[in-house]
């Protein structure tokens, strides 16, 4: 077997992800990848919901300044900007269910070339709980997926049809992976980018859903 | 009325019985009612089924009732940092009943607003639907959630009068507004009691109509996820 191609690191595809932002958007960054894509958007004025109660969601906090009150959905610490609301939970997923937020970049386990995700458990081994992924995935106005486009056995995280259970249904809209960018379309996927160094031969190797024009 | 109580124990007299249903706020461990917890601990209340977004952590937060198996079901919408909670749902000591965050937040938001149910697209195609009544409207399929109306809210704020005014600080408001609707009892734990008429009648995150014991405490307010940056970076 040759050596599974790498192409983008954690940092560039969460730069990648951070191009799919405009000006004005408010945005809910899930965790891991997603996490650093608010290292790169720049002057863009985009403004982050976290899903416990947030929006305006800072950097950090300066070790000596972290606030146990102030955490993101990830319960990491954070900070808070001069744009910050704070709100309850239920007007939070208020916000999330009634379309008001544009987009959310995700992490996924798998996902299939008709948009469905899988992120929240795998049965009989690892039971973490949907959050609010589910939640915002019915909700906003695109779904992004950002992830490692191969499992650590080299298997493709991008199927035909999921195998764990769904965090939502067909709600995929684009897939930002260290090979490339994908778009669910009909019929498949589209390849949309390559990751420098990958070529369309790779990526398509690589990925067991279809994969369309 | 009398709503201000001296210790935790004692706001929680007469209002536990096992085999109860609670309702939590809190989030992670940041806001969750600590004092009012380790009281339930204290007094063995059994076979509980609690409603909260997570199960504290091993020894903090709701995790301390796993370890007491004082809780026979949880109501969650995430378990990922309790190993107890998840080897008690595997070898099928616990009941687990998972729930969207949002959905979890609305249906208690529901529930104490007098809302017996609420369709939502949340979970439409996903295991959560199943059993569920489907409906479609404008084109779109939604599920039937329930609200919920819990036996007892313990729910934790930053100030409160003696009237049980409550006003939040941060992102420890979170679950605790909705979750204190919820409760035909609500028993809240704050940082800090001050006199009627000291908080802004128009800064008052949820009117003490929903309160109906408040008890002053100091709070240990464990950090899970200790993140920083360094000086130089800015």
């Amino acid at each position: 077997m040759t050596e599974a191609p790498k192409g983008w690191d954690r940092n560039r595809m969460a730069a990648r992800a951070a191009e799919e932002l405009e000006d004005g958007m408010y945005v809910n960054l899930g965790i891991g990848i997603p996490t650093l894509v608010a290292n790169y958007v720049g002057d863009k004025d985009i403004t982050l919901q976290s899903e416990n109660g947030m929006l305006g969601m800072g950097p950090f906090p300066y070790e000596g300044e972290e606030d146990p009150d102030l955490i993101n959905a990830g319960k990491q610490t954070i900070t808070e900007l001069d744009r910050t609301s704070y709100f309850d939970s239920a007007t939070s997923f208020g916000m999330i269910r009634g379309g008001k937020i544009a987009a959310a970049i995700l992490g996924a386990m798998e996902v299939a070339e008709n948009g469905d995700l899988a992120n929240w458990m795998i049965p009989g081994k690892l039971i973490k709980g949907m959050g609010g992924a589910m939640d915002l995935v019915a909700g906003v106005g695109r779904v992004i997926v950002v992830m490692d486009h191969q499992n650590k056995a080299g298997e493709s995280k991008i199927l035909r049809e999921c195998t764990l259970p769904l965090t939502g249904k067909g709600v995929v809209d684009r897939i930002i992976t260290n090979l490339g960018v994908l778009d669910v379309v009909p019929g498949g996927l589209k390849i949309v980018e390559l990751a420098e160094g990958i070529s369309e031969d790779q990526i398509r190797q690589a990925t067991q859903a279809t994969i369309v024009a | 009325m009398k709503k201000v109580y001296g210790t935790a124990s004692e706001a929680l007299e007469g209002v536990l019985h096992d085999g109860m249903f609670i309702a939590a706020g809190g989030f992670g461990l940041c806001g969750i009612p600590e004092l009012l917890i380790a009281a339930i601990r204290d007094a063995g209340t059994k076979d509980l089924t609690i409603a909260s977004n997570n199960c504290g952590i091993d020894d903090f937060g709701l995790g301390i009732l796993l370890q007491t198996r004082q809780i026979r079901k949880m109501i969650s919408s995430y378990v990922g940092e309790n190993a107890e909670f998840m080897r008690q749902y595997l070898s099928k000591e616990l009941e687990l009943e998972f729930n969207p965050q949002g959905t979890l937040a609305e249906r208690m938001r529901a529930g104490g607003s007098g809302i017996a149910g609420f369709y939502t697209k949340t979970g439409v195609g996903t295991m959560i639907a199943e059993g569920k009544e489907h409906k479609d409207f404008d084109g779109q399929t939604h599920i039937l959630e329930r609200g919920i109306v819990a036996d007892l809210s313990i729910v934790k704020a930053w100030k409160a009068d003696d009237t049980g005014n409550l006003v939040f600080r941060k992102t420890a408001r979170n679950f605790n507004p909705p979750a204190a609707m919820c409760g035909k009892i609500c028993v809240a734990e704050v940082e800090e009691i001050v006199p009627r008429g000291s908080l802004d009648p128009d800064q008052i995150h949820l009117p003490g109509i929903y309160v109906h014991r408040i008890v002053q405490g100091t709070h240990e307010k464990r950090i899970e996820q200790r993140t920083t940056r360094k000086k130089e970076d800015a």
